[in-house]
């Protein structure tokens, strides 16, 4: 018999604010979190959600981890978080780009300055990029499989894919699983304008003919997945369902999509045949949508060769149209807003989009949300990822 | 200048070093057990680099893997001192 796997609990930090459901009420709103070319968390105070020295414990991206994971893990086993299933069969996985640079870039600045003596003790365990997992699973006593995926922009939906296939594969009964980054560091911010992906006007408009690059965004996303009969042995309430996943390598460039998509566009038709769907049961695309030029054009394809005459038929929007891109976080916050937006029946607006081009003909949900419309029945919804080294991650929701 | 070794000073160092990794300063005492504080094995190593730098007494994991007290350490920062 087919484990499947429901999401019982969601959590977020974004540069919205604290909360998921923050985070879809103002970008249903089409509301922006971005100020000044960068979407910060401004509003994410560490002491809010830990003691003095566990905050000394964590890096930033950890810190935003454990804050979104108790949110998750409340709604899902109740504010005392006491644990519905044998600790050796709840999972942790955590997702990131790159993991603890904060630290890493204050370490290195200690070491060039002071020396290596000055150099803390709690530097390794600080920037590790499995520290935000470490941190969840230690604070909630989660005993089962731990482990951090690695996959630049498109790790927080390897992650969630990751989860459900330890679900569905009988090695957990549930998993608590997402995504963290906070890398708006020097080095980081220096680094992606050196390579031009960062947007130089400092906006962020997927899909727009004037689109000039990404904004760095920091914040994580964590859901609590859950075996679908254990969840409703337990009469717990269900949110959505993570119905199908798929994974695919460009083998093409370090930095650049695959010009037409075509192994995006792969990723998109495993996830839907994963899923037990076809292309005219998807109702929403939320979009990867970096607002660099080339993604946006190559998104745009893959969706097209995916869904055939069903791309133009319905909603396409990106959540960095808001948030701007929450790199190995961003695929774990935008499945927590794709799985709202079903909630909702509403697709949220790609914030700021106003010129086309030619060839980005799809329905990119400009102004306002608008209504996710098939019926009274679950909605359907894809969230893509696509991450530096040509990794594609393609999640299918259903709510 | 390294600071002058005293108990006084090493006292003073030690609570505040303590206090700086997360240690309420109303629960320091030099009987105070380090269990209790919840100070374990990386908050000595970071309190052995703060002791290092005030007075260049270099503290080794081995120097404080038996200490149980706040004042077992302020003694043996003394101790090493001298």
């Amino acid at each position: 018999m087919t484990r499947r796997v429901v999401i019982t609990g969601v959590g977020a930090v974004t540069p919205l604010g604290i909360g998921a459901q923050t985070l879809i009420e103002r970008w249903s709103a089409g509301e922006s979190g971005i100020e000044d070319g960068f979407g910060r968390c401004r509003d994410f105070e560490p002491l809010d959600f830990l003691s003095k020295k566990e905050a000394r414990r964590a890096d930033r991206f950890t810190q935003m981890a454990i804050a979104a994971g108790n949110e998750a893990i409340a709604q899902a086993w109740g504010e005392d978080g006491e644990l519905p299933y044998d600790p050796y069969r709840i999972g942790c996985l955590i997702a990131t780009g790159i993991g603890g640079l904060v630290s890493l870039e204050r370490e290195q600045e200690k070491l060039i300055t002071s020396g290596p003596k000055a150099v803390s003790p709690l530097a390794v365990p600080l920037m590790m990029a499995n520290a935000a997992t470490a941190a969840v699973s230690m604070r909630h006593g989660l005993q089962g499989e731990c482990y951090a995926v690695a996959s630049a922009c498109a790790a927080g939906s390897n992650g969630l894919g990751d989860a459900a296939r330890m679900i569905r594969a009988g090695g957990a009964e549930a998993v608590v699983a997402g995504g963290a980054e906070a890398c708006i560091t020097g080095v980081a911010t220096a680094a992606f304008a050196a390579m031009e992906a960062t947007s130089a006007s400092g906006i962020s408009r997927p899909f727009d003919a004037r689109r000039d690059g990404f904004v760095m965004g920091e914040g994580a996303g964590v859901l609590v997945l859950e075996e679908q009969g254990a969840a409703e042995a337990r009469g717990a309430e269900i949110l959505g369902e993570l119905i199908g996943y798929g994974a695919t390598g460009d083998a093409h460039h370090l930095t650049a999509p695959q010009p037409e998509g075509e192994a995006a566009a792969k990723a998109i038709s495993l996830a839907i045949t994963d899923a037990e769907k076809s292309a005219v049961d998807v109702d929403y695309v939320n979009a990867h949508g970096t607002s660099t030029p080339l993604n946006d054009a190559a998104e745009t394809k893959a969706i097209k060769a995916a869904l055939g005459e069903r791309a133009a038929d319905i909603p396409v929007s990106s959540t960095k149209s808001s948030i701007g891109h929450l790199l190995g976080a961003a695929g774990a916050v935008e499945a927590i807003a794709t799985l709202e937006a079903l909630r909702r029946r509403e697709a949220p607006p790609t914030v700021n989009w106003e010129e086309a081009e030619e060839g980005l003909d799809l329905d990119y949900v400009p102004g306002h949300s608008k209504p996710i419309e098939n019926g009274d029945g679950p909605l359907v919804a894809i969230s893509n990822s696509f991450g530096f080294g040509g990794h594609n991650a393609v999640l299918v929701l259903e709510a | 200048m390294p600071t002058q070794v005293s108990p006084e000073n090493v006292e003073k160092t030690i609570f505040d070093g303590l206090v700086e990794l997360g240690t309420e300063r109303d629960q320091l005492a030099r009987d105070a057990s380090l269990e209790d504080l919840d100070v374990d094995s990386l908050d000595l190593v970071e309190l052995a680099q703060i002791v290092e730098d005030e007075y260049g007494v270099e503290l080794k994991g081995d120097d404080v893997k038996d200490v149980k007290t706040v004042g077992e350490v302020i003694d043996l920062v003394v101790a090493k001192a001298s």
